[in-house]
């Protein structure tokens, strides 16, 4: 054990290099310059404004997720709460001074980015629930108190996020946290009883949401119902991925994107907009990556040594799978609008940033999957 | 702690592996039931989404369709299209239409008025109609919207197409005029609705409204992308429309323009026909007005003031004005006693002036010569237009075989069927006056009926019909206003003219209504006389009518061959002369106008190898021989005048058709 680990601190850097993941690099690469395409056709075939900043961010972030892949694990597991801690006392700054943007308090101005803090919490929150559950066995684990703790640090940010109010980013908070709680195993009973309750409990708390979020949801179940209102987004959506058809309209060619029939098409609707110039084969293509890439984040997870990593590797891979269902779904009729991210492809400096740290963390429990953390 | 950690960390090991295996089950669903609701969307229902992304991108606007124009017998224009520059408004595409306005207002200096009824308009209309805020711009204006449009959201400048009639007030009752199409126009024909745009202008009145289908054309369609706010991106597509057929008239416009100078400033009409191939050299009803006024309607006041004359210029005289024949029925009689052996030329009857006039069952019947005319032959009667002589003549025919003759020759019908607002007007007989008013005949309606007075009612066209068909020798002739393709060369119709009345000899109704069957479109120029002759002397009384001292429009004769025509007078009563008026015998100018005579002329000319008929009619203009004759002198010389280029323009126009 003292050997292992003290031959994982004594590896050279040449040898770190050579166990990065290349696959999974590469994939992550041709994902990025995929999305810098799909940016530079939302600026209308021009590298305007969106384009540029995506592509400067990827570039960026992409770089410092290398660096992040030669943190030793460890230090990821010692700054686990503090991490934890930071992001949600930068959810609270951004409650109380951040900026409001369409009627929601999200971002906190940090002068050389517009932080969303909330973006950040979806990766916090693993990395909080892995330290947690890294040395608690298995035995313990169903404890009350090792149920309320959990519940307690997922709570509080959720509540602060839905209050911003951002449902979309608090569902993904939720979900996040849940699959490590899944993964560590916690009792199927308790997601079972939880799950009732959030049925029960759904038509009250669907009173409390505010009259847009409300609106979404039914629209949701019948987008025809208001055409030109909330149903919009909806039908537009669809009407531009159903065009796409086999082979799409062509690279600068989708109608329903240059003729700014679709909304958002820069954050939550850059799949439509892909898919539309794409089509079938594009869209496939883009989920096969995305399918390797979490294949390589669960393969690197199921070869970690430690639980630590192993559960972030499970919990970030599984964070990742859920935010591009969740997102694609949304956008093709099948779930309600909530704002979700698509990883990588969409605009946005704080989600490019948690999916960046989320993917050298990953890197890392690679480099260092001998590591053992006591 | 180690120990049992690893056997601890072993058990974990396989709880987090077993529910991460779960965890991917759920997930490779997912998966599948994303790439399987992409395959729905892309794949199966593909084309459904096409369309609908089409749908969203595509717009498709119709163009006004190009009107059809009217050319002359010549080919000379008498209707076109003008290019009219326009500045239209979709209130449903303007942010602040109060804005716009007041902005539109300042740049081409709107009246308030214009305003508030611009205002109305759009209050009426639904928000995505389209508003017509100048129906005629300038160039100067228009250039002026163009350079500030990109502060006029909302507004379109627009090319669009507007009618002219170069000739103005000359071919209004024949042409008619176009006007903005209206809700009843939508309504009743199918044409029009189906090509309307904004702004369309549509036939209101005569062959405009008539021959509608054909003139109006069809539209173009521009087919552009828009975005999302519907802005127009660019054009993807334009075809072009069909211009709608250009219409060829019979009609001579130097012929009509010097009718109209005729007439000018009186009520009446002035119709002109070949005798042979029927077609309409001029028709004219004065007074008219100037058709262009009514393109973008017409001002209330002139509108008033067109609707309020006395003069009537809105009726179309010619076909649609009613009046009795007068004295220019008197050939028609004459032919119709001589055809039914009721007379001969031989009759005499003596005209005993106003003191002895010819008294029936206590009503007496007055010629209008005071003195009389003394012993009167058929063909002194009709040359000088002996009242008494046709009341003899018409008592010994009777009404009914009047009728039958005066059908025949195409009085109490439509002459150009279907084109205009036509009159039939009345030929009585005793079966009518039973049906229409429900009594009896009475003999003394028989003697004024002979003389033109009475229920029969006639058009001016008809008339001039009636004489045509005289003149050429009594056969009937098919009278048109638009150019026919199907020439035939005066030879030919001639030729069927002989072959028609040795046909005659034979006679045989049945024969010849089969052969009608089967030559349904074969024009066979029909003898409408039992006895050539008796036309023949009709004819000659109307020469002499004319050119022999003592005839009614002997100082309206013309002595060269080349112009001398042959005609009949006609001073048709407009209401019962009584006595005390009969004793007072005022002179024209002496009576109020509504009460004065109506002066017709009928003629043909040049006689030696007669072509044209004409009728003039004067309303309430005194007697036919002072104020009708001289017009017709004036007329045939011009209309002679022009018979060079005419026939010029008819080889010119055989030639081509031939190859």
């Amino acid at each position: 054990m003292f050997i292992q680990s003290s031959l994982s601190d004594k590896s050279t850097f040449f040898q770190k290099l050579r166990s990065l993941d290349y696959i999974m690099l590469f994939t992550i690469l041709i994902i990025g310059i995929i999305s810098s395409f799909a940016m530079y056709s939302t600026d209308g075939g021009e590298l305007r404004y969106h384009s540029e900043s995506h592509i400067i961010r990827f570039v960026v972030f992409f770089t410092m997720m290398i660096f992040i892949s030669f943190i030793n694990i460890k230090t990821w597991h010692t700054l686990g709460y503090l991490f934890y801690i930071i992001v949600l006392g930068l959810l609270v700054w951004a409650s109380l001074f951040g900026i409001t943007a369409q009627g929601s308090q999200r971002w906190i101005d940090l002068y050389f980015i517009n932080l969303q803090p909330s973006e950040l919490m979806k990766i916090a929150i693993i990395i909080c629930f892995a330290k947690y559950y890294h040395r608690i066995q298995v035995a313990n684990v169903n404890r009350v108190r090792n149920i309320i703790i959990p519940i307690l640090i997922l709570i509080i940010p959720i509540s602060l996020v839905i209050s911003q109010p951002d449902l979309g980013t608090s569902i993904l908070i939720a979900l996040s946290g849940i699959i490590v709680l899944w993964l560590a195993g916690v009792n199927i009973k308790y997601f079972f009883y939880s799950s009732l309750v959030f049925i029960i409990s759904a038509p009250f708390v669907i009173s409390f949401l505010k009259p847009y979020q409300k609106l979404r949801i039914l629209t949701f179940f019948d987008p025809d119902k208001d055409p030109l209102g909330a149903g919009y987004q909806i039908i537009q959506s669809k009407i531009a991925v159903g065009s796409g058809g086999l082979t799409g309209k062509g690279f600068l060619k989708g109608t329903q994107g240059y003729l700014e029939f679709l909304p958002e098409k820069h954050t939550d609707f850059i799949f439509t907009l892909f898919s539309e110039e794409f089509g079938f084969v594009g869209s496939i293509l883009l989920l096969i990556l995305y399918a390797i890439l979490i294949f390589r984040i669960l393969r690197i997870g199921s070869l970690s040594r430690n639980f630590f990593g192993k559960f972030f590797c499970f919990g970030f891979g599984s964070a990742i799978f859920v935010y591009i269902a969740v997102n694609m779904s949304m956008v093709l009729g099948l779930l309600p609008i909530v704002g979700s991210p698509l990883p990588i492809m969409s605009y946005g400096g704080s989600s490019m940033l948690a999916t960046m740290i989320g993917l050298g963390i990953v890197m890392s429990t690679k480099i260092y999957s001998r590591q053992l953390i006591s | 702690m180690i120990g049992s950690g690893e056997d601890s960390g072993f058990k974990k090991s396989n709880t987090i592996n077993r529910r991460m295996f779960i965890f991917a089950a759920a997930k490779a669903v997912v998966f599948f039931g994303i790439v399987g609701r992409l395959f729905s969307l892309q794949i199966s229902e593909n084309k459904k989404y096409l369309t609908l992304s089409d749908k969203n991108r595509l717009r498709e606007a119709r163009l006004p369709p190009v009107r059809g124009e009217f050319v002359d017998y010549f080919g000379k224009r008498i209707a076109k299209n003008l290019t009219v520059y326009q500045l239209h408004v979709v209130p449903e595409q303007v942010e602040d239409f109060k804005t716009l306005i007041v902005r539109l207002k300042d740049i081409l200096n709107l009246s308030n008025n214009h305003l508030q009824e611009l205002i109305k308009k759009k209050n009426n209309q639904k928000p995505w109609e389209t508003l017509i805020v100048s129906e005629n711009l300038t160039w100067d204006e228009f250039s002026k919207i163009n350079f500030y449009l990109h502060e006029l959201s909302g507004a379109r400048p627009v090319l669009t197409v507007g009618r002219n009639y170069p000739y103005n007030e000359t071919y209004t009752h024949v042409l008619g005029y176009v006007s903005e199409a209206s809700v009843e126009d939508l309504v009743t024909n199918e044409t029009i609705k189906e090509r309307n745009v904004p702004g369309l202008r549509v036939g209101k009145t005569g062959l405009e409204k008539a021959l509608e289908k054909e003139l109006i054309g069809t539209n173009g369609v521009q087919r552009f992308e828009v975005n999302a706010y519907g802005k127009r991106i660019n054009q993807i597509d334009f075809k072009e429309g069909e211009q709608g057929k250009t219409i060829k008239l019979t009609i001579d416009t130097e012929i009509q323009k010097y009718t109209q100078e005729l007439l000018n400033g009186r009520a009446g009409s002035i119709s002109i026909m070949d005798i042979y191939t029927g077609e309409i050299i001029a028709m004219n009803s004065s007074p008219s007005f100037d058709p262009n006024l009514f393109l973008y309607g017409i001002e209330k006041d002139k509108w008033k003031q067109i609707k309020k004359d006395p003069l009537k210029p809105l009726l179309n005289k010619t076909v649609s004005g009613l009046y009795s024949p007068g004295s220019t029925i008197k050939p028609l009689v004459a032919l119709s006693a001589l055809e039914n052996d009721v007379i001969t030329t031989n009759l005499k009857v003596n005209c005993r002036g106003h003191k002895h006039p010819l008294e029936l069952y206590g009503m007496k019947y007055h010629c209008w010569k005071k003195q009389g005319h003394g012993y009167m032959s058929l063909q002194n009667a009709i040359k000088q237009s002996c009242d008494t002589y046709f009341y003899e003549a018409a008592r010994l025919l009777g009404v009914d075989r009047l009728y039958k003759t005066a059908k025949k020759f195409g009085l109490g019908n439509v002459v150009l069927g279907e084109y205009f607002n036509e009159k039939k007007g009345v030929v009585p007989s005793t079966k009518w006056k039973k049906e229409a008013i429900g009594q009896n005949w009475y003999l003394g309606e028989t003697l004024i009926n002979g003389i033109g007075q009475g229920y029969i009612q006639t058009t001016p066209l008809q008339l001039c019909l009636m004489t045509a068909q005289l003149a050429n020798g009594g056969h009937k002739i098919y009278p048109k206003i638009i150019y026919d393709n199907n020439q035939e060369t005066i030879e030919t119709i001639k030729q069927k003219m002989k072959f028609a009345e040795e046909n005659k000899l034979k006679d045989s109704n049945l024969l010849s209504a089969t052969e009608k069957l089967f030559k349904k479109d074969e024009k066979t120029y029909d003898a409408l006389y039992r006895n050539k002759e008796n036309v023949k002397f009709v004819l000659d009384a109307m020469f002499r009518s004319t050119n022999e001292i003592y005839g009614t429009s002997f100082s309206s004769k013309i002595e060269d061959p080349k112009y001398q025509f042959a005609g009949k007078t006609g001073t048709a009563q407009v209401k019962r002369i009584t006595e005390e008026e009969r004793e007072l015998d005022l002179k024209t100018n002496q009576i109020p106008y509504k009460e004065r005579d109506h002066a017709w002329y009928v003629a043909f000319g040049p006689y030696k190898n007669p072509r044209y008929a004409v009728s003039i009619l004067v309303e309430h203009g005194g007697s036919g021989s002072s104020t009708a004759a001289p017009i017709a002198k004036k007329l045939f010389k011009f209309v002679i005048d022009r018979h060079e280029l005419r026939e010029k323009e008819k080889k010119k126009n055989l030639a081509t058709t031939d190859i």
